[in-house]
Formats: C-alpha cells, sequence, structure tokens
C-alpha cells in the first residue's frame, strides 16, 4: 500500500455476530481491508461468506440480532462504531451510501421517483431550496442514463422497469455526492444487456464524482470488470486479497483457484470439463476447527485441519491465508498474525 | 458438421405458438404473445441450449413442447410421431409421453412438496406409471435414482427443507430420472445454485446425459453455461428464435444484431480481456409482448432496420451449416 495516500475506509479485524436461539454465528469473523479515495474494490464470495453483512455493518445498519463484536471501522480518521444512531444518519445518504440488490424492495411504492431523490438531498441539507434539489434530481436521471427525466421524476416506481429502477436507485445513492458507495449484488436481478449498461453507469459516475465503491458480487466476470482491488471471502474470512490483475492471473489461496476452474466462461475453446469445488459450504454454527475452507479444499494437509491459516504476503498488498505458503518455502513476509 | 441430415430429430416442432390471454378491462381480451412462431428441432443425444433476456419466452417454449402449456398452434413431434398439431388437430394424451419427457425446474424449494418426503417425491413418478413389481422393488429403484445424482439412500426418508439447494436440485432431478426418460427440459436448473455449487450440478447433467443417453433442452439467462453445456444453442428475443447454431460457431461468429449485443454484454473473468472488449449497447427498453412491434420484432432497438424489417416478420434461414439467423438484412447482404 502507498503510505502517502490516505486512506478513506480502515476497516481492521471486524468481526460480526447473530446471536441466534441455536447459538452465535460468526457471519463476519476478524476481516480487515482498507479503501483509498476513488478505488472501487470488489468482495466476492458465496451466499452466507458474510460479504453483505460486512457492508451492512460499515453503514450501520446491521439488524438484530446482528452486533458488532470486535474490530474497528475508521472513515476519513473518524470512527464509524463509536457513532450513535443521530450520528449516523447524517453520515448515511450523504457521505456513505447504499444500493442494494433489490430496487423494487428499497424504493417506495407510495412516493413518487422525484420525491424520493429530493429527499435524499434536503434531509441532510435543510438549506437546499425545493427547485435546486429537483433540478439537481433530474440532472442526475439524466446522468444514470433515463431518458425524459423531467417526466420519469413524477412517475411512481411501479412505472418503472427493473433496470430503470436500479438506475434510479444508484441516482438516489449518488445524489447527495457520497464519498464511498457501497453497491450491493447491484446487477444480480438483472438480465446481462441491463447489467451492462448499469455497469457503464457506475464506471462512468465513479470518474465524475470521485467516489469510492465496494462492490459486492458473486459474479467473477462482473469484478474483472469494474474493480481496482478484489477481497474474496469464505464463510466470514477474507481468504484473498490483492490488485484485480494478481487475484485473476495468479491466484494464490486454493479456493480462489477453485472458484476460477469451477465458473464457465465465455471464452472458453473446446469443450472443457469443469473443475467443481467438492462438498458445501461449511455450518456457521459449528466452524471447523482449522481453516475454514479446509473440509473442501484438494490441497488440505494436516495443519489446515487443527490450526487457523496466517496471512502470507507475495508482494503488492497480495494476501492470501493458507497453510500451504508457509510449507513450501514460500517467503513469510506475512505478520503470522491469525486470519 | 456434414452428419447434420443424417442425424435422427428426437423432436421437432414447427411456427409453435403461445399465447396467454390476459384481462383488458371492458370484458375485452388481450393476448400476451410469449412464443411466436418458433421452429426448431433437437437431435437425439444432444443438449439444444435456449437463452434470452427475461421475458423472452424461452420458459414457456420450453413447458408448451412438453404441453404442461396446451400450444395456440403449430406442430410438435416427438420421436416420429406427432403429439400435438393444430391443423390436422391432433392432441394426444400425454400419460404415455410423460415417460419420455420430463423437467427439471428452477426453483428447487418451490419444486418439491415440502409435506412429502424425498422418498415419496421420487416414487410418485414409479408409482404413475406402474414401474415396479412390488415394495422391494420399489425401494431399490428409490435407492438406485438418489444414489444416481449422489444422496444418500438414508435420505428418502427425510423432507425437502433438511436439504441445501443444491441437494433439493439434485432430488428434482431424480423425480425425472425416475421414469426414464429420454428427453428432459432443463429450465435454469441451476440458476438458483451458489456459483460452488453450480459447476457440480453441470458436471452432474452431463455425465447422466452421457450414461443414459439422454436428450436435454437447456434453458437459462446465463450464456456462459449455456455455451459449456450445449451443443447447439437457440437465442430468442420477445418470444421468436433470431438465431440458432453450433455453440462454438454462435458464440465466436453470431450474425444476428440481436446476439451480437447479448453476447457483447456477458462479462468474462479476465480483467485485460474484458476490459478491451467493444460493448455494443442498445437503446430503450424491451417491448411488450401483448403489443410486440411489428414486423421483425426487434426493429425497434435495432440500430441497422430499415423499412422492410417494420413490415415483415423475418424468417430463419440458414447462412453456414447448421447456423440459422432471422434478419433480412442477411438475407439481402446474402452473407
Amino acid at each position: 500500500m502507498n503510505e502517502s495516500k490516505k486512506n478513506l475506509l480502515e476497516v481492521k479485524d471486524l468481526k460480526v455476530s447473530f446471536f441466534t436461539p441455536a447459538g452465535e454465528v460468526k457471519a463476519v469473523d476478524g476481516i480487515s481491508y482498507t479503501l483509498g479515495y476513488n478505488e472501487v474494490m470488489g468482495i466476492v464470495g458465496e451466499s452466507g461468506s458474510g460479504k453483505s453483512v460486512e457492508a451492512y455493518a460499515v453503514i450501520g445498519l446491521l439488524q438484530n440480532p446482528g452486533k458488532v463484536v470486535g474490530g474497528s471501522i475508521t472513515f476519513e480518521g473518524e470512527d464509524l462504531l463509536s457513532y450513535d444512531e443521530e450520528q449516523m444518519r447524517g453520515v448515511r445518504g450523504k457521505d456513505i451510501s447504499m444500493i442494494f440488490q433489490n430496487p423494487m424492495t428499497c424504493l417506495n411504492p407510495v412516493y413518487t421517483i422525484g420525491n424520493q431523490l429530493t429527499e435524499a438531498l434536503t434531509c441532510h441539507d435543510t438549506s437546499i431550496s425545493k427547485e435546486e434539489a429537483w433540478n439537481r434530481a433530474v440532472h442526475m436521471l439524466q446522468l444514470v442514463g433515463i431518458n425524459n427525466a423531467e417526466k420519469r421524476m413524477t412517475q411512481y416506481p411501479h412505472e418503472f422497469s427493473g433496470g430503470m429502477r436500479q438506475r434510479a436507485m444508484i441516482a438516489m445513492a449518488l445524489i447527495g455526492e457520497p464519498k464511498l458507495l457501497i453497491a450491493d449484488e447491484p446487477t444480480t436481478a438483472l438480465d446481462v444487456t441491463i447489467q451492462a449498461q448499469i455497469l457503464d453507469v457506475m464506471k462512468d459516475i465513479q470518474k465524475r464524482v470521485n467516489t469510492s465503491i465496494i462492490f459486492i458480487t458473486h459474479n467473477l466476470g462482473v469484478v474483472a470488470e469494474v474493480c481496482d482491488k478484489v477481497s474474496v471471502m469464505y464463510a466470514g474470512k477474507i481468504v484473498e486479497q490483492g490488485d484485480v490483475n494478481d487475484i485473476f492471473y495468479d491466484p494464490q489461496h486454493p479456493y480462489t483457484k477453485a472458484l476460477l476452474a469451477s465458473m464457465p466462461r465465455l471464452d472458453e475453446g473446446e469443450h472443457e470439463r469443469l473443475i467443481p469445488i467438492e462438498g458445501t459450504p461449511i455450518d456457521l454454527l459449528d466452524p471447523p476447527q482449522g481453516c475454514n475452507f479446509g473440509p473442501r479444499c484438494k490441497e488440505c494437509r494436516k495443519i489446515c485441519l487443527s490450526k487457523k491459516p496466517p496471512y502470507a504476503e507475495t508482494g503488492n498488498g497480495h494476501i492470501s491465508a493458507c497453510w500451504l505458503h508457509f510449507m513450501e518455502g514460500a517467503k513469510q513476509a506475512g505478520s503470522g498474525e491469525e486470519a | 458438421m456434414a452428419d447434420v441430415n443424417e442425424r435422427k430429430k428426437l423432436l421437432e416442432i414447427e411456427n409453435l405458438k403461445k399465447y396467454f390471454a390476459v384481462k383488458a378491462g371492458f370484458g375485452r381480451k388481450q393476448y400476451v404473445q410469449a412464443v411466436e412462431s418458433v421452429s426448431c428441432h433437437i437431435f437425439e443425444g444432444e443438449t439444444l441450449g435456449l437463452v434470452g433476456e427475461s421475458g423472452c419466452g424461452k420458459t414457456t417454449l420450453g413447458r408448451t413442447i412438453i404441453r404442461l402449456y396446451e400450444p395456440t398452434s403449430g406442430r410438435i413431434v416427438f420421436d416420429g410421431e406427432p403429439i400435438y398439431d393444430s391443423e390436422k388437430k391432433v392432441a394426444v394424451p400425454m400419460l404415455p409421453y410423460r415417460r419420455k419427457m420430463q423437467i427439471i425446474f428452477q426453483d428447487p424449494s418451490a419444486s418439491l412438496d415440502p409435506r412429502m418426503t424425498v422418498g415419496e417425491i421420487v416414487g410418485e413418478a414409479l408409482d404413475i406409471h406402474g414401474l415396479y413389481k412390488g415394495k422391494t422393488e420399489r425401494r431399490e429403484r428409490i435407492n438406485e435414482l438418489l444414489d444416481e445424482v449422489g444422496l444418500n439412500t438414508e435420505h428418502s426418508n427425510r423432507f425437502p427443507h433438511e436439504f441445501s439447494g443444491g441437494q433439493q436440485q439434485r432430488i428434482g432431478i431424480a423425480r425425472a430420472l425416475a421414469v426414464e426418460p429420454q428427453f428432459i427440459v432443463c429450465d435454469e436448473p441451476i440458476s438458483a445454485l451458489d456459483v460452488s455449487i453450480q459447476s457440480q450440478v453441470i458436471n452432474m447433467l452431463e455425465d447422466l446425459q452421457e450414461q443414459k443417453h439422454l436428450t436435454y433442452l437447456f434453458i437459462a439467462h446465463d450464456i456462459s453455461v449455456v455455451r459449456h453445456i450445449s451443443n447447439r444453442i437457440g437465442v430468442m428475443y420477445l418470444g421468436s428464435m433470431v438465431e440458432m447454431g453450433e455453440s462454438y460457431e454462435l458464440c465466436n461468429h453470431p450474425v444476428h444484431p440481436y446476439t451480437k449485443t447479448l453476447l457483447s454484454a456477458v462479462p468474462i473473468p479476465d480483467p485485460v480481456k474484458t476490459r478491451s472488449r467493444q460493448r455494443q449497447l442498445l437503446e430503450g427498453e424491451i417491448p411488450s409482448p401483448i403489443n410486440p412491434p411489428s414486423g421483425c420484432r426487434f426493429h425497434t432497438r435495432c440500430p441497422y432496420a430499415t423499412e422492410r424489417c417494420k413490415q415483415e416478420f423475418p424468417k430463419l434461414r440458414e447462412y453456414g451449416p447448421g447456423h440459422y439467423a432471422a434478419c433480412h438484412l442477411l438475407e439481402e447482404k446474402g452473407v
């Protein structure tokens, strides 16, 4: 990491647990990362890997019985975890905003799009006149590629198609020109053609308003397209983290490798058989003693089943939590702390 | 492929249409033209993939082919015998054909009865078609089926909710296999599954196809998956088939403007490749299938549309060996 560049967001050893009647579920179990200004980070993982929970913790929207049980979230030098609900409301939607997966459930069906867009502005800054808010909202809708923006402002969410609703969500998230945008599977519910449009809009806007983005998805193709760096999550932990090119061309962790090998690709040659990841994700109520991926890993050794692996660094901020790095005499630049 | 004409066609459909009636108020009726004049065939032992955006009619086509939906008009021939023909007024009883044609549904949790055990779910098909002689044979057959899809025989006394999504989909597959069908419609069988589980199910479907000489109609919106599993691919847009061909050929040399856009929108998990690609974006939204555009259904969004495209519905024509497309421009250019 470049030391001179101040980080926008620093998450350190974040732990989030859900206290369910069946026991404590460690949904996020000690993850750390930094996000610079104007940077796009992808968080990849299967459902249940904790990628969304982590994002909800950052924006302070964790619902009961979820609780942050350890670690810190520092946003522009401020400790977000020490904020109360009132202070958090001042941050949310202004400095940090979020795009959700399903736009239909996140837009209020009884208010017009214009009403909801301007509200995002006026609730943070009462000095803005109605007219100015309206004009900025229209401009924002045009930016995300909605034609006839003036007319669209007076319409209700049900009059929008799926792709347009998602654009309206993006417009709403970006209207306050946040420093950080969290996009939680923003294109998963959409068709590829619409997905391509939305990704273009996001890339374009990111350049214009200099927003940092945390992009949560399970689609590696999307990650390859928009992200600068990538964190791969498995069962509540970041197993590998690095520059997007390093992750795709030089993956270190067996899970990342397996994930890449198991995906059918449009650019593959003649028929190649997929190499699946055998087994199923672990039960978070009863996590294994050793590496979480151990039971499904093809290169699993004895130590993998008894001790959690530490991170090893392979240069350029590329880290991977796997015992194999320490066995083959690979250089041990990692701090040796438990992952 | 030289032997294209010699291979046996297991299924043939001609001008198949499926309209759904919807109320338009004041006692009037309108029709959702979900499938419009689709003709195609599926060779024995192959996998035909169907791709297209949501609402393009690919699921409706799949269900109409096996007559889960009664076709509005057209002709369906299975294994040389017509099972539906609107002109000759043929509509055979489907029960004997249900043994030959089966379907795997998209959402495994919604397509399994929560109050039946796995054994009952898989065994029900055996009961209906009387495929066993005694209780022990039934029991053995169910265990055999569960084993084939990678489940334990102890699982047969459990209920669907006790299984993960991937396992539930395996139960759905076992149920489809119970009657030893020749042809299976796989309707988005892996869309609801996690990435790491998807490849397990894809490989299993491929293995089963090889062992049992199955023929698949594989419907999915994920083109990478369809490209992987299919021998040939059909591309649908707003109820009509716009292009069809060998999967490698179609993905590498698409000819229809819609297929080109669709393929260019698929992200590839390779940062350098995917960022350097030229992407063609479509303007506008998909028109409503209740009142679809006249002529070529794609003309409202096609950058090359001419007057003729607005008037005349293009028919599928062959442009290369086994490579069909429905586009007036290609015809005029004489590609």
